[in-house]
């Protein structure tokens, strides 16, 4: 797929208010000279939840610096919430949380005296609130119990909820997230999910980087997929699971029956390649559309029952978006040098 | 649409001291700060016992070398202060500093913490500049320590009285407390060169340990330059030339000149590395 450029009529995104987070062209080379970031131009619509995804060392966590105002772009340029970065750090990161590679802590400090130092550092908190929002976010990520504890004797998961209780001190437009769940058990996952959740429900945008993609799935609805510093695609969740669908197979019925013999043999017939039998299950790939068409799972329903093969279940499944996920960004395990 | 919307805070003028207060706490309440204060604390205890042994064993009118004043200790108690502070200015006390400018930056970066505290945001100037008046804080709470601790065991273990300036007039007890004040001041002064040097040392890297560590290498080396005679030529420009210039005003009158040289290397000092550290700071990639 040819980079997508800001020349490119057909593909630039327009600028936008309803875009919390906008990049151009962004580019970013360390001091080593290889791209971290290749001409990214990304649009997070407002109120989404926005999940970023991409194996290692694709330039996530660069992206997000950027963003943050924390490295200069070395061509390009991005706006958060309407405002350029990093030219605009002071009016535009009072109302954005993150949590950039992991947490961070003073270990010689309690969990509370580590908030309210990041509280203080933000000259738009009234110190008079302090700790009252300080206690509030300790109670949301649930570690109020251990408020008193010196950091350096929280455990990763702890001090990933400390750091996200700091990104949470103040009502946000806008939250950024690397990798959150990272240390978490499955008890935390569920409870970041599900303040994600509530979070959006409220109006704040969430922009998530994971490597955990049922995590994605489960929470956010729009997506985009890093690889090798390049934006490989953009979209609603629903729309990258069809890209999928369009250009890799074209999904794969599933059909549950107690006659997956008579069920193989009518699918056969109808063009349905690839057949897997297992136990009661038959899978397959639909056939290739002669006219371009789709072809119609609903007409193979019929053909199944017309012959007098008992259907339990019936359906194509979707694409997930691990398998977008593999498909766009190729299989190897080997991180790109 | 929402209520995270309506929430746009402005910042406020006197909201933004909460930075420098809150580096302050943070800083002073380190074990690391606390143990430096402690050593030195312990410089002034250790001179007075030493003295007090050595003129035990000797009789009260040893004394050949050493500062001007040490061997008017056993006469006053209050000369363990200007002995102290004589004793502790060519390094304890910018060792102590050359280890809090130096971490000042790199070891948030070491830490992480420097990401949250930009993001929060502390703004990059106000951060630096929050970090330089602590170690200004420090510079003075270090030389006070120094100070309080050199009176108590002065007055401890030696007679107090009438003070006997270098120049031979005396003056009462009182006087000698406030000139005593003043040179706490200006030793306290004396070390802001090296505060900034340090600050500036630390903007570069991202190990707080290397920049400690390098602060007080430079120290050492200038030390050492400051020593050798055929290097004149650059000597009035070493931020210690003339540190020990703080005796001048034991006279009366006081000498002037070598004082405000002094102050003036250390301005310079303070212009010169703390704008470098501010044109680094501001334009680094804040990647740790
Ligand atoms: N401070 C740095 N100096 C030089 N190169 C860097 C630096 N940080 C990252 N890189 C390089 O930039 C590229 C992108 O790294 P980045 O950290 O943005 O990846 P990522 O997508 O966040 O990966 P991960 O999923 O492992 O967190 C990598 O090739 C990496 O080697
Ligand atoms: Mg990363």
């Amino acid at each position: 797929m040819p980079p997508p450029t800001a020349a490119d009529p057909g593909r630039a995104v327009p600028r936008d208010a309803d875009h919390v987070i906008e990049t151009r062209g962004l580019t970013k080379a360390y001091r080593g000279g290889q791209l971290a970031v290749d001409r990214l131009d990304l649009a997070v619509p407002r109120g989404s939840v926005f999940g970023f995804l991409g194996p290692n060392g694709s330039g996530k966590t660069t992206t997000i610096r950027m963003l943050m105002g924390l490295i200069e772009p070395t061509a390009g340029s991005a706006r958060v919430l309407g405002r350029p970065m990093p030219g605009a750090s002071r009016q535009v990161l009072p109302a954005v949380g993150a949590l950039i590679e992991g947490p961070a802590l003073y270990g010689f400090l309690s969990g509370r005296d580590n908030l309210r130092r990041f509280d203080a550092a933000d000259p738009t908190a009234d110190p008079r609130t302090r700790d009252e929002r300080v206690d509030r976010a300790l109670e949301r990520v649930g570690l109020g119990a251990a408020a008193g504890k010196k950091a350096r004797a929280y455990s990763l998961g702890m001090k990933q909820r400390l750091g996200l209780a700091a990104a949470l001190l103040q009502p946000r437009e806008l939250l950024v997230l690397d990798e959150p769940t990272n240390g978490l058990d499955p008890q935390g996952m569920r409870e970041i999910r599900t303040l994600v959740r509530e979070l959006a429900a409220d109006g704040t945008t969430v922009f998530l980087s994971s490597h955990l993609l049922d995590e994605i799935e489960q929470v956010c609805t729009h997506a985009a997929v890093m690889a090798r510093g390049r934006l490989i695609t953009q979209g609603t969740v629903a729309e990258l699971s069809a890209t999928v669908l369009d250009s890799g197979g074209h999904g794969r019925l599933a059909v549950t029956t107690p006659d997956p013999a008579d069920a193989t043999r009518v699918l056969k017939e109808h063009g349905v390649t690839d057949i897997r039998v297992a136990g009661d299950r038959v899978t397959g790939d639909l056939p290739a559309p002669p006219d371009g068409h789709p072809a119609e799972p609903a007409d193979l329903n019929a053909a199944l029952v017309r012959a007098g093969v008992r259907v339990r279940a019936f359906g194509a499944e979707r694409a997930s978006l691990e398998d977008v996920f593999v498909h766009l960004t190729g299989e190897g395990f080997d991180v790109a040098g | 649409m929402s209520q995270a919307e309506t929430v746009r805070r402005a910042p406020r003028r006197l909201w933004s001291l909460g930075l420098l207060r809150s580096e302050i706490g943070t800083t002073f309440r380190r074990w690391r700060t606390l143990a430096l204060l402690a050593v030195l604390a312990g410089v002034p205890i250790l001179v007075g016992v030493a003295i007090k042994i050595e003129t035990g064993s000797r009789g009260p009118d040893g004394g050949d070398g050493g500062p001007a004043f040490i061997s008017q200790v056993t006469n006053n108690g209050l000369f363990l202060v200007f002995t102290s502070l004589a004793v502790t200015l060519p390094f304890f006390l910018p060792m102590a500093i050359g280890v809090i400018a130096g971490d000042a930056i790199a070891g948030e970066a070491n830490a992480g913490t420097l990401r949250y505290l930009l993001v929060a945001p502390a703004g990059r100037a106000r951060l630096l500049f929050a970090k330089y008046a602590t170690s200004m804080a420090f510079c003075l709470v270090g030389t006070l320590v120094v100070a309080l601790s050199a009176l108590v065991t002065g007055a401890a273990l030696f007679p107090l009285g009438k003070v006997t300036l270098l120049s031979g007039t005396s003056i009462s007890f009182g006087e000698g407390l406030l000139r005593a004040l003043a040179i706490a001041g200006v030793v306290a002064l004396s070390l802001l060169g090296v505060a900034a040097l340090g600050l500036f040392i630390s903007t570069l890297t991202n190990s707080g340990i290397a920049a400690m560590a390098t602060t007080v290498g430079l120290l050492i080396t200038v030390q050492i330059l400051d020593t050798i005679p055929q290097l004149h030529a650059i000597q009035p420009y070493l931020f210690s030339h003339y540190w020990l210039s703080f005796a001048d005003l034991l006279r009366d009158p006081v000498y002037w000149d070598q004082l405000q040289k002094n102050i003036g290397l250390q301005a310079l000092y303070a212009v010169v590395f703390g704008s470098a550290a501010w044109a680094r700071f501001t334009t680094r990639d804040i990647t740790a």
